[in-house]
């Protein structure tokens, strides 16, 4: 149409401007189209995740109403008898998960403050690069190594030395199997490690260099530095760096599943083997033969859902409340 | 040949904070009309908004008339995309696309707007080129990427690009005040050359360069237009008080 | 106190040395040409590969790649760009609890609206279950990626007069796609490695695969039914399974570093 197309010559465009059309010049339309496509994949997403919720809801109200409350109190996980109980599971997915962090927490926290305050930068990029490529480790290798490697070397070495020294405590008691809740604590511990270390070294690091100069003012030390003004800042950061790991250890699987035994039985000792959530869910969702079996399996699905998206929800706000939002893309 | 601009009344918000207070002002066909001012006096987003870019920002407002040969840029139902098309702009910092080479730089306006025959283009592409006095320098690397270009030259590349979709207005904002004084004198002498075709409006916070090169000069100040007129006459027979303080260096 | 720091943070790599010791140590030896190109030998027999597992990884990577890329990269394209307060908002959050979930949970949601309705397990229900944790991560990365361009680009577009639906798509996003690349990259070495969510969606298959409505195989399933197992040669094979497994995942996150660490160099330049 006269006026749209400046093409070159100098004559052509001397005309007046034309009007938006009703229906849209050729780049309304255009825009409108665009806006639509990118609406769509929008509402795909959230159809999904909507729809995620729903299925699982749906799929689970069999055994929620037939168990309600009884589902997470009572231990008695009897498939063939219809009888279920998923006590032993969020047991052992809250004592593994527990134990994980224990060893984790003062090992990544080390690791940031060391990267994030005190290292000579020369070294900050080699460890931190070392520590990410941890994070990339499939759950099924660790599984791999935790099986041939972790488990042996408990069985022979570790669990009956702590059953010759701390043996009067019931949480090291027991036979020496070597897989159980202390090899998924540790295997857990060293997959959550590089989540946590890099978090924290990101909260330690959004900690204004304001509040550093301040205590250096005063005469403190690197170290006394650290403690002083950068962990109390960024403490309820780091708080929320070790409920991200805890959010991960949850909802852990493969390599949990491969070590822990898979006995659904709530026992006192570390060397006992036990069972977590994602375990029975990774185990008998292939086996589940009756549709109560099935129900049962989700609604513990539901559950792990629920659980780690609360954990991981509390955690993000802590750890926001330091530095504003991370762009965390790994999460 | 180029055309000329009325504004009438023109007004601008950021949010609620007023920035131009009703400027009245008359852009000369085939001349140069500097806009001069301290920072923050709203050049700028003056002639952002005879382009209608001011509005791209959200939060942004304006209300007043900006008429092209007597058609009125502000009028309900006009396109911005159109209006843009008439209007040129160069920024203050070159920015060439980097994905592009230095011919589809030059090309991009046209290409993405109505022709798509890369053959058709060569024509309109060295034409741009020459008109903005790069022609010799990239003939015979067209394919380079744009931004392999030194800063001056990367300038007259983005004014290539703005003439190639033949506009009848070119505005540029403080388009030097990156540049080496090389470059900016070539830019300088482009713009004596470009006058003969075009209506230029230069926005700049260097005075003698607006003494050297406009016909017209507006002096602005706190989001008002205090002075407008022939530049030689403002530059020696200033006619307001703040006028003749700015020139002769006393703020700003 | 540097020191004990120091000794943490060594503690905390030295796991990966181990792992990524015993894994060549263990795993070299099976490797040998049959086993990429062999199928797996019957129970018992010695010997085999797994070149169903590797070609079946890279079928189900496949479909959840054609599933969480458009919509991932279309969802980041509209974070970066629009100009709304509250859908975004939604959207991140939402993306964001996506990427905590883990994974099996998607494997369940495929097993509900796959693998239940088809009656079989199936190299869709994988797909889709892979799909769902690829898109809140190229979301995310191609949303920040997005945001990096420059605005001056933006303005030099929208100035030559071009609607702003073409200054995205024509320029704004190609400024941007060796970063979203690389997002994707990342993405698929992480779902490269999850075994979960396969586990009773794609469930497994020691031949070729019949169909993308069958059961298939995947190298991380593969590599768990052979850990488990009672057999000597299936451990062997699961090790140099791992070791290519692991490979394959850091050479992409490496790739991955490169190029980002790339731009910001010529970013600073």
């Amino acid at each position: 149409m006269a006026g749209e197309s400046t093409a070159g010559t100098g004559t052509a465009d001397r005309l007046s401007l034309p009007p938006r059309a009703i229906g849209g010049s050729r780049a309304g339309r255009g825009d409108r189209v665009y806006t639509a496509v990118l609406l769509s994949s929008v509402s795909l997403v959230l159809l999904l995740a909507a729809g995620l919720v729903v299925a699982l809801v749906r799929e689970s109200w069999d055994a929620i109403r037939t168990f309600g409350f009884r589902f997470l109190v009572t231990s008695h996980w009897d498939p063939v008898a219809g009888e279920f109980g998923a006590l032993p599971f969020v047991y052992g997915t809250l004592l593994s998960s527990l134990l994980a962090l224990l060893i984790a927490v003062p090992l990544s926290l080390g690791a940031a403050i060391f990267l994030a305050e005190l290292a000579p930068s020369w070294i900050r990029p080699p460890i931190a690069f070392l520590i990410e490529m941890l994070a990339a480790v499939p759950s099924v290798v660790y599984g791999l190594w935790g099986i041939f490697v972790l488990v042996p070397w408990l069985r022979d070495w570790v669990q009956p030395a702590l059953g010759r020294t701390l043996g009067f405590l019931p949480l090291f008691q027991g036979p020496p199997y070597g897989i159980g809740m202390l090899a998924a604590g540790i295997i857990l511990s060293i997959m959550i490690m590089p989540f946590i270390t890099s978090v924290s070294r990101e909260v330690l690091l959004a900690v204004p260099g304001s509040q550093r100069e301040a205590a250096r003012g005063l005469g403190a030390t690197r170290w006394e530095t650290t403690r002083i003004a950068v962990l109390r800042y960024g403490r309820s950061g780091l708080i929320g760096a070790f409920l991200l790991g805890l959010g991960r250890a949850l909802g852990e699987t493969m390599a949990v599943t491969m070590v822990i035994g898979n006995r659904p039985e709530i026992a006192a000792s570390l060397f006992a083997p036990g069972y977590t959530m994602a375990s029975v869910l990774a185990n008998e969702f292939t086996e589940a033969t009756s549709d109560l079996y099935v129900s049962a399996l989700v609604e513990i699905g539901l559950l792990l859902l629920l659980v780690t998206v609360v954990v991981n929800g509390f955690a993000k706000l802590l750890v926001w409340s330091v530095g504003g939002p991370v762009r965390g893309t790994r999460e | 040949m180029g055309d000329g601009l009325y504004v009438k009344g023109l007004r601008a918000w950021f949010g609620d904070r007023l920035i131009l207070k009703g400027v009245d002002l008359t852009v000369a066909p085939n001349a140069v009309t500097a806009i001069i001012g301290p920072s923050g006096c709203g050049k700028s987003t003056f002639i952002r908004c005879v382009n209608r870019m001011h509005e791209t920002v959200p939060g942004a407002r304006v209300s007043g008339q900006v008429l092209l040969n007597s058609e009125d840029l502000y009028a309900p139902g006009v396109d911005p995309v159109q209006v843009r098309r008439r209007i040129g702009m160069v920024f203050q910092k070159p920015n060439p696309f980097p994905t592009m080479s230095v011919f589809d730089n030059v090309a991009a306006g046209l290409r993405l707007g109505s022709i798509r025959r890369k053959a058709h283009l060569h024509e309109p592409v060295e034409r741009a080129l020459r008109h903005a006095a790069l022609w010799d320098e990239v003939k015979d690397e067209l394919d380079k990427s744009g931004v392999s270009l030194s800063g001056g030259q990367q300038q007259r590349l983005c004014i290539a690009r703005a003439l190639a979709v033949d506009p009848q207005i070119l505005l540029m904002d403080e388009p030097c005040s990156a540049l080496d004084p090389i470059a900016t004198a070539k830019i300088e002498e482009l713009i004596h050359d470009l006058k003969k075709e075009l209506t230029i409006v230069i926005v700049t916070h260097n005075m003698q360069q607006a003494a050297r090169m406009s016909e017209w000069t507006g002096f602005f100040l706190l989001g008002e237009l205090v002075e407008f007129g022939v530049t030689k006459d403002m530059f020696t027979t200033p006619g307001d008080k703040r006028t003749e303080d700015y020139i002769t260096g006393r703020f700003g | 106190m540097s020191g004990l720091t120091f000794a943490a943070a060594v503690l905390a790599i030295c796991p990966l040395l181990l792992i990524f010791g015993f894994l060549l140590y263990q795993g070299a030896s099976a490797l040998n040409w049959d086993f990429f190109v062999h199928l797996p030998k019957p129970v018992g027999e010695a010997g085999g590969g797994v070149a169903n597992a590797i070609v079946g990884s890279l079928i189900v990577i496949g479909l959840a790649v054609a599933l969480g890329l458009p919509v991932g990269i279309l969802g980041g394209v509209y974070l970066a760009e629009s100009r709304d307060r509250r859908l975004p908002w939604l959207l991140r959050f939402v993306a964001d609890v996506m990427n905590g979930v883990p994974s099996i949970v998607f494997g369940i949601f495929a097993y509900t609206v796959v693998v239940l309705p088809m009656r079989r397990f199936s190299a869709l229900a994988g797909g889709l279950a892979l799909g769902l944790i690829l898109i809140p991560i190229v979301l995310r990365t191609t949303e920040e990626m997005v945001r990096l361009v420059p605005n001056a680009l933006r303005e030099a577009g929208l100035g030559l007069g071009l609607p702003q639906w073409k200054v995205s798509l024509r320029i704004v996003i190609p400024a941007a796609r060796a970063g979203i690349i690389t997002g994707i990259v990342v993405a698929v070495a992480r779902i490269a490695g999850e075994t979960a969510p396969l586990l009773f969606t794609a469930l497994g298959n020691r031949f070729w695969h019949q169909g993308l409505d069958q059961p298939i195989a995947a190298l991380p399933l593969q590599i768990y039914a052979y850990a488990i197992a009672p057999y000597d040669d299936w451990h062997r094979q699961a090790w140099a399974g791992a070791l290519v497994l692991i490979t394959l995942v850091f050479l992409a996150s490496l790739a991955a570093r490169v190029a980002t660490r790339d731009r910001a160099i010529a970013r600073l330049r």
